[in-house]
């Protein structure tokens, strides 16, 4: 169901000399499986270990060893087929993709050509500042990843490290739905989101467990689809809104000074924020495709598929959905705060009684604000769910006030303790003695006797004394009772 | 003294329980024979040491009574199947001096079992070719001679013409396309191509995935009973391996043919065929019969089409299994000026002739826009053909076939035609693209004097049958010619 009859919204056409264009734009993204094992050996995958020490037999293809598929990737291909809305196929095959390569020790890699494990699906994003779009999924298949091949350690020689060779992928294809470099890395985004919830991958897109390789091409608005391009292996958000800009202009480029568009392969170079030919169409592997004869075809019973949906988790899209509906936050707050378990997981136990919208501004605000600023991720917070909701907890009991918090939770993040801690380490707890307060009024008033008579005349420069009477208290004040008292004493 | 080499597997295995003799002795004499017999090149790797070894560890455990089905057994190796520590050379140059760290399935059951490997025998480069010319380690030549020397057969034709000249009991051996049948055929021995399934493909060198299947040469049909019988079994780590308990082959040598309806497939004959195998063939349907089979005449229509459906089906494998000899983890290289230079001088030099030819054909086969018109088609070819072989076990338990259409034929008769080499496998292919057991027995002896087999063929997984039917064909032919031993030092 591509749907090449939808236009771009005209904020996302790209002015040209004669008329505007629209980007066309599929993605293939590659998510590695959260397995322990590969997919076709018993080797470890775990990250960053030492050069070729999570290397099997298999997996260095020596002679007469064969792949044993792993059961554990199957089931992960099949709930994230069943995140995406998509057709599991109770018929798979493993295919060879023939080409030489030396970090592609079999000299094929095997993949699902013909019959992908999962077929066609449909997922909703909401790309920034713009309307909700559908885009559709053509496949899911699983395959083995390659080694690496790492040129630099010497001029004039490469090594190899096979510890990735071998490790599951799920290479999700989708539909040529995308028509802005947002919507693209909003898919992205709303992929990750998916895979993460269903713990199938971890989405860590810096280790490159999470990579597009993006297809672009343009047309006048509407019009016929042009050749299009395929920019590899790019593993950031903002490399595929780069990635996908520079490439749209490009080819606008070469179309408007009467060239053609060749179909090839490109590469992005993250430095320079270009892509560059890698091979073209003429240099296209021919990979000889045929049934792996070492594996049997896949079968998945219907049994098999619905002891896995009635495991799967809730997802992001039904998440927002509960946290609008059961919290009362706005759709904006609510796809924030589902865009990941752990943040829908975190939100859960700090809103759970306690004021759903304070508790997501100050995670939002405050606690998103501050990881950001040191460059940590929401697991390895040094203010847990509980902790926070430590804090809101004196809020919403008056023992400090919100500015106070403030103070408190920065405190809280430098790791001084808990809210309870800080407040009583530092003396922050709001003063709520009336008859001290109503001291510290008496006190400003007496030093302040001229402004005090102007008060009366303009109520509004009451604000001048609230603010003198929360200093002179170091902010401890409870602010209501300050209001009240000035009120009172300088009749307003 | 017995003549310890020439014991049956099973004489040696009484005598060695008994105790009439020990592992060592006999493992000594089949050594020394193997030392007088290098002119026939049957062995790549000879692995004495570690065969003494061997002999007296099983001696210690016959000794307490204890020992597997193989204990203390002198037997040979394909060197396809991978042993860990000793060189494994598929019989070609790209694989170097390498080594294993690991042991195949097959050969490790049979370690299990007591087995004394006296080392790797010849074959033809990874298992392709019917004459056993094809190895970079020089030809095998067969115990059986005519003037010239002649050929034991292949690819088993290390193991074939090692267990005929009696240099070991018997011998493990691969079967693509008829690789242990037809060299059985020429060297007068026994050999069985179990169901696919039956043997793990795992630690042995991969010629066709689909195809290729592990079974054993001996000089009878019980030998090889209790060879499979050790080699056989499910391995997890064979996605292929079947999961279904062994029957006991050993027992079902001795069940006979009586009440079994036995088929003639009408289509195994070709023009040019020597009168002597059609007339051994009408031989067997009699000794069956009077053994009390009841002999009924089949048609596997589909049978013409089988030789050249291999012949896509095995190069398009081939080309794709044997890509990781690339010269980059293990093997030789030669070093070129990039990256594909250097593949491709590795290749060409580690590859012969007969290799590089399938590795192309296969190529071709598989590549864009031919993949429909030969691979498909192949494909469905064989499902028609495994179809046959269904519609004939309607009518009959068993089929009885010549092995080969020819008898062994002199070492280095011109091949200018391939095609024609290839027309050996026309009866053995069959069973391999239909994944049935299947056996060669030797019957007679041609007009020259050679040895010609008979191949019984059974369903899937019906090993029995063929055991019983082979042991049958075996008792009535009295099969009891010897090569004349020549080569003696």
């Amino acid at each position: 169901m591509f749907t090449a009859e939808r236009v771009a919204d005209k904020k996302d056409w790209l002015s040209g000399r004669d008329h505007d264009w629209e980007m066309i734009i599929g993605l293939e993204v590659h998510a590695q499986v959260a397995s322990n094992a590969k997919l076709f050996s018993g080797a470890a995958t775990e990250y960053g270990a030492e050069p070729n020490t999570q290397v099997s037999l298999v997996d260095a293809a020596m002679p007469g060893m064969l792949p044993v598929v792993n059961e554990f990737c199957i089931e992960q291909a099949v709930r994230t087929g069943l995140g995406l809305n998509a057709e599991i196929n109770k018929y798979s095959r493993f295919d060879r993709k023939n080409y030489f390569y030396p970090d592609l020790p079999q000299g094929y890699q095997i993949s699902q050509f013909e019959f992908p494990i999962v077929g066609e699906g449909e997922i909703e994003i909401e790309p920034e500042g713009g309307e909700p779009v559908s885009v559709g999924i053509e496949r899911l298949h699983l395959e083995q990843d390659a080694g690496k091949s790492i040129h630099d350690l010497s001029p004039d020689d490469t090594f190899v490290d096979l510890n990735r060779s071998g490790v599951c992928l799920m290479e999700i294809v989708s539909k040529p739905d995308m028509r802005s470099p947002e919507e693209a890395s909003a898919y992205v985004e709303k992929l990750r989101a998916i895979v993460r919830s269903l713990g199938t991958c971890d989405g860590d897109m810096e280790k490159g467990n999470l990579r597009a390789d993006v297809n672009v091409s343009v047309r006048k608005p509407g019009g016929e689809l042009g050749t299009r391009c395929e920019i590899k292996n790019v593993n950031s958000m903002r490399f595929i809104r780069q990635a996908i800009n520079y490439e749209a202009r490009r080819q606008i480029d070469i179309l408007e000074s009467g060239g053609e568009i060749d179909q090839e392969t490109r590469l992005f170079d993250n430095a320079k924020g270009e892509t560059r030919t890698m091979r073209s169409k003429e240099d296209a592997h021919d990979y000889r495709y045929f049934p792996d004869p070492d594996l049997l075809p896949i079968k998945i019973t219907d049994d098999f598929i619905a002891k896995i949906k009635a495991n799967l988790p809730e997802l992001p899209d039904a998440r927002k959905a509960r946290f609008i509906e059961s919290y009362g936050i706005p759709a904006y707050d609510a796809g924030i705060l589902t865009a990941s378990k752990k943040k829908a997981e975190f939100y859960e136990t700090l809103a759970k009684g306690r004021d759903a919208k304070i508790a997501a501004n100050w995670m939002m605000g405050d606690l998103f604000g501050a990881l950001n600023k040191a460059g940590i991720e929401l697991e390895d917070s040094p203010v847990d769910a509980v902790a926070l909701g430590g804090l809101l907890d004196r809020i919403a009991d008056k023992t400090i006030s919100g500015k106070i918090a403030k103070q408190v939770f920065e405190k809280m993040f430098a790791g001084e303790g808990s809210a309870d801690d800080i407040i009583e380490k530092d003396g922050l707890k709001q003063v709520t003695d009336m008859g001290a307060i109503e001291k510290l009024v008496d006190d400003v008033i007496a030093a302040n006797p001229d402004q005090a008579a102007k008060v009366a005349e303009n109520p509004k420069s009451m604000g001048w004394f609230v603010g003198q009477v929360m200093k002179a208290s170091q902010g401890k004040a409870n602010p209501q009772a300050v209001n009240e008292i000035l009120r009172k004493k300088l009749g307003v | 003294m017995t003549d310890f080499t020439n014991l049956t597997l099973e004489g040696a295995l009484a005598g060695l329980k008994a105790k009439d003799f020990t592992s060592l002795e006999i493992t000594e004499a089949h050594i020394k024979a193997c030392e007088d017999a290098s002119e026939l090149n049957a062995f790549i790797t000879t692995d004495y040491d570690n065969a003494r070894a061997a002999a007296k560890a099983s001696d210690e455990k016959l000794a307490k009574g204890d020992g597997g089905l193989l204990e203390g057994a002198p037997l040979g190796v394909k060197d396809l199947f991978c042993t860990e520590g000793v060189r494994t050379t598929a019989g070609s140059k790209i694989l170097g001096d390498f080594t294993p760290q690991y042991e195949s399935t097959v050969t490790s059951n049979m370690k299990r079992d007591g087995m004394v490997m006296l080392g790797k025998l010849n074959l033809d480069e990874f298992a392709m070719g019917s004459a056993n010319e094809t190895s970079y380690f020089g030809p095998v030549i067969n115990p059986w001679k005519v003037d010239d020397n002649l050929v034991p057969g292949g690819s088993s034709g290390g193991s074939a013409s090692a267990v005929a000249a009696r240099i070991c009991l018997g011998a493990t051996a691969t079967d693509t396309g008829g690789s242990i049948r037809q060299p059985a055929s020429f060297t007068g021995t026994v050999g069985i191509k179990p169901t696919y399934g039956r043997c793990s493909r795992w630690g042995v060198v991969a010629f066709a995935s689909s195809l290729d299947q592990a079974g054993p040469i001996t000089r009878t049909v019980k030998d090889s009973a209790i060879m499979l019988q050790s080699m056989a079994g499910y391995d997890p780590k064979d996605s292929t391996s079947i999961n279904e308990a062994l029957p006991d082959f050993m027992a079902a040598c001795d069940k006979g043919v009586k009440g079994l309806k036995i088929g003639i497939p009408k289509e195994y004959t070709m023009d040019g065929m020597p009168s002597d195998i059609e007339e051994l063939w009408q031989q067997g349907i009699k000794w069956l019969e009077e053994a009390g089979a009841e002999i009924v005449h089949v048609s596997l229509p589909h049978t013409k089409y089988a030789l050249p459906a291999y012949y896509i089906v095995a190069p398009a494998e081939a080309s794709s299994n044997l890509a990781r000899y690339d010269g980059m983890r293990y093997g030789n290289r030669v070093a070129g000026e990039d990256l594909n230079d250097t593949y491709e001088r590795t290749r060409a030099d580690g590859f012969g002739k007969e290799v590089r030819r399938r590795i192309m054909i296969g190529t071709y086969v598989l590549s864009a826009g031919y993949y429909d018109a030969y691979y498909l088609r192949a494909q469905k070819v064989r499902a028609r053909i495994a179809q046959d072989f269904k519609n004939a076990w309607e009518k009959c338990d068993a089929l009885l076939a010549p092995t080969c259409p020819s008898a062994a034929f002199p070492v280095g008769r011109p091949v200018n035609d391939p095609v024609q080499m290839y027309l050996n496998d026309i009866f053995t292919v069959t069973a391999n693209l239909a994944g049935l057991p299947a056996m060669s027995v030797p019957a007679s002896l041609d007009k020259d004097g050679l040895p010609l087999g008979l191949q019984i063929i059974g369903r899937a997984l019906d090993e029995e049958t063929v055991f019983a039917a082979g042991a049958a064909l075996e008792k009535a032919a009295d099969f009891k010619a010897e090569p004349e031993k020549w080569w003696s030092a």
